[in-house]
C-alpha cells in the first residue's frame, strides 16, 4: 500500500483513504463539440503510460475530499512530490529522479526491482 | 525433434532418461529476419508458431528481454472461458477455446487443458439480469453458457456457501461448461518447442531498445541490447510494456499499465472441482492439478511497472473467498506475486496493423489474456503474414478509439477488471 502525502491536509496517509484518478494535466477542451475525432481520441483515450516519472491525479476521498496531483516513479512506485490541483506541472530534476528510481542493474523478469528499505541498493 | 509419446517414455525409462533432447536452443541472433516478434510470452510464441505452421514463414525471431514465459504468461491464474457479450469478443475468445481443445495434440505437448467449467456467481438482481443477458447473447453466438439456480450451483461446486445469511447471498450462477484451466508454463514451452522445431529463433535476454525505420517510414528492424537486427515486419506482443515499445516508433497508445496480483495456497488434496468467479464480491478461485488454490486478485488503482501491488488488494479478495467458501478460512497462503497488465479504455484487445508500415501490435488484453493465447496468436499471425486482419480480429483495431466503434466489454461488465 502506498503512503500518500495530501498537500491540503499536509500529512502522509495510507492509500486506502485515496482514490486514484488517472493521468494529470490533461485539459478538457473548452470547445468539445467542435474538436476533431483525432483530438477527442487524444484527450479521452490516449495516455502517456510512462515507464518512469508519471504525473497523476489523486482524490483524498476519505479525508478532505479534494483532488490533487502527484509525480511518482512508475517502476519503484515512490512519490517524488504531491502538489495542489491547478499548480503547474513541476519540472522534475535528475537528482529527484535518482532519489526514487530503482537500481540500474538489469533485473530478471520475476525479481522485484526495488528493495523494501527504500535505500535503492540492489539485493 | 523427437515426438513425445508413451513409447518415448518407455524407451527413455530403459535408457536412464539420457535421450531427452533440449526443447529449444538459444541461438545467436542473425543479422535479419522476415518477421520479428517482440515478447516471448504465450501470445508471442503462438504468433511465431502459427506464422511457421499456417503461413510457411519460418525466418522468424522471437525476442525476449527476460526469459520465455516469464511475464504475464507465468503469472496469470490460467482460466479459460469465452462467455463475453459482444459478437467480436465471442468470435475471438471462442476461436481460442476451439484451438485449446486440440492444442495438446497439435503441439504434441500436454498443456493440461481441463474443461472443468467456469461458474460466475450472481449476488444481486443486476448480476442476475446481466448474466442472463450474457447467456442469451452467448447462445446466439454459439458459445456455451447456461443458468444455474443456487442449489444447482451448489451441486456443481459443493464447497460453495449458498446460505441466505451470507453477506451477499448467491442468487444464481452462469456456468460455461467448456471453460476451465490449462497449465500456463506448458503453453509457453509447447509453443516454443514446436516453433523452434520449425526453424523459429527464440532469443532470450535480448531487450528491444529501439524500432528502426527507413526513409519511407516503414520498419527496417529493431535495436536490441544484443545489437541491431533487421526485419521486414515487426510484431509487438509485449503486454504491460506495449506503450513503451510503441513510443519507440512514435505511436502513443490508448493503454494504461496496472499491477494485477495473484496468489496460491499450500497444496491440498482435490477439493475444488471447477473455477468460480464472482465479480461483485471479487472472488476468483480454482485449484491447480498440483493441489494449490489459485486465486486472482484485482488491479491496483495506479499505473505501475513494478510487478508488485498492495496487500490490501489481496486481502479484499481473500475476505470474499472466506465468505463464499468457509472451508478455506484456515487455509495457508503460500506465495503471491504481481504482473503488469495493459488495459484499454473498452477492455477489449488491440490486434492490428499500425500507422507505421510493417509494424503490428497485439496488446490490451488487460486482466484476461491467457484464455485467448491460441486464438490471439492464430489471427495475429494471419494479420502479419497477409498485412491484413483475419475476419475474427477485424474489429480489434487501433483506430476504433478514433472512430468510436468500441467493443465495450468494460460496460458489459462480464469480467472482473
Amino acid at each position: 500500500m502506498l503512503l500518500i502525502h495530501c498537500p491540503y491536509c499536509e500529512e502522509e496517509r495510507p492509500e486506502l483513504e485515496f482514490r486514484g484518478a488517472g493521468e494529470a494535466h490533461i485539459a478538457r477542451p473548452a470547445n468539445m463539440a467542435e474538436i476533431s475525432d483525432a483530438d477527442f481520441e487524444k484527450f479521452f483515450f490516449i495516455r502517456d503510460n510512462e515507464k518512469g516519472v508519471v504525473y497523476e491525479r489523486w482524490r483524498h476521498i476519505h479525508g478532505c475530499g479534494r483532488f490533487f496531483n502527484a509525480a511518482r516513479h512508475s517502476v519503484s512506485d515512490k512519490f517524488i512530490m504531491t502538489y495542489k490541483a491547478g499548480e503547474k506541472k513541476p519540472k522534475i530534476t535528475k537528482t529527484q529522479i535518482d532519489a526514487v528510481k530503482p537500481p540500474a542493474k538489469g533485473t530478471p523478469a520475476n525479481e522485484p526491482v526495488w528493495t523494501v528499505g527504500g535505500k535503492g541498493e540492489a539485493k | 525433434m523427437r515426438r513425445f509419446s508413451a513409447f518415448a517414455i518407455a524407451r527413455e525409462a530403459l535408457r536412464h532418461h539420457k535421450g531427452w533432447e533440449k526443447q529449444w536452443v538459444s541461438p545467436e541472433p542473425k543479422a535479419s529476419y522476415d518477421v520479428i516478434i517482440v515478447g516471448a510470452g504465450g501470445h508471442g510464441l503462438a504468433t511465431a508458431y502459427y506464422l511457421a505452421k499456417e503461413h510457411g514463414i519460418t525466418n522468424v525471431a522471437v525476442l525476449e528481454k527476460g526469459w520465455l514465459g516469464g511475464g504475464n504468461t507465468g503469472r496469470n491464474t490460467t482460466i479459460i472461458r469465452s462467455n463475453y457479450l459482444y459478437d467480436e469478443s465471442a468470435g475471438i475468445y471462442n476461436h481460442a477455446v476451439k484451438l485449446w481443445e486440440g492444442l495438446s495434440q497439435d503441439l504434441n505437448y500436454n498443456v493440461m487443458f481441463s474443461q472443468r467449467g467456469v461458474m460466475m456467481l450472481a449476488h444481486n438482481v443486476h448480476d442476475v439480469q446481466v448474466f442472463k443477458r450474457h447467456i442469451h447473447a452467448n447462445r446466439l453466438n454459439g458459445v456455451d453458457n447456461s443458468w444455474l439456480t443456487p442449489e444447482e450451483a451448489k451441486e456443481f461446486c459443493p464447497p460453495l456457501n449458498i446460505s441466505k445469511s451470507a453477506r451477499y447471498p448467491v442468487m444464481g450462477a452462469a456456468l460455461q461448461r467448456k471453460g476451465g484451466t490449462a497449465r500456463h508454463d506448458a503453453v509457453a514451452w509447447g509453443y516454443a518447442r514446436k516453433a523452434h522445431a520449425m526453424g523459429v529463433h527464440i532469443i532470450q535476454n535480448c531487450e528491444v531498445i529501439g524500432i528502426n525505420r527507413g526513409a519511407d517510414g516503414a520498419v527496417t528492424g529493431v535495436e536490441t541490447t544484443r545489437g541491431t537486427i533487421g526485419a521486414k515486419k515487426v510484431g509487438v506482443v509485449a503486454a504491460g510494456h506495449t506503450s513503451v515499445l510503441m513510443q519507440m516508433a512514435g505511436i502513443r497508445m490508448p493503454l494504461e499499465s496496472f499491477p494485477l496480483q495473484a496468489l496460491v495456497s499450500e497444496p491440498v488434496k482435490p477439493c475444488f472441482p471447477c473455477v468460480v468467479m464472482s465479480n461483485t464480491v471479487h472472488a476468483y478461485i480454482s485449484q491447480s492439478d498440483k493441489g494449490e488454490l489459485v486465486i486472482g486478485a484485482g488491479t491496483d488503482q495506479y499505473t505501475s511497472y513494478s510487478q508488485t501491488g498492495g496487500l490490501h488488494i489481496i486481502n479484499h479478495t481473500l475476505d470474499a473467498i472466506c465468505e463464499m467458501f468457509p472451508m478455506f478460512t484456515r487455509m495457508k497462503m503460500l506465495r503471491s506475486w504481481g504482473g503488469i497488465v495493459d488495459v484499454t479504455p473498452d477492455r477489449s484487445p488491440i490486434l492490428a496493423k499500425t500507422p507505421v508500415r510493417g509494424l503490428y501490435v497485439n496488446c490490451g488484453w488487460g486482466t484476461g489474456g491467457f484464455k485467448a493465447t491460441p486464438g490471439s496468436g492464430h489471427v495475429f499471425a494471419h494479420t502479419i503474414a497477409n498485412d491484413a486482419p483475419h475476419r475474427i480480429n477485424e474489429g480489434f483495431t487501433l483506430e476504433r478509439f478514433r472512430t468510436g466503434r468500441l467493443i465495450d466489454e468494460a460496460a458489459a461488465a462480464a469480467v472482473a477488471h
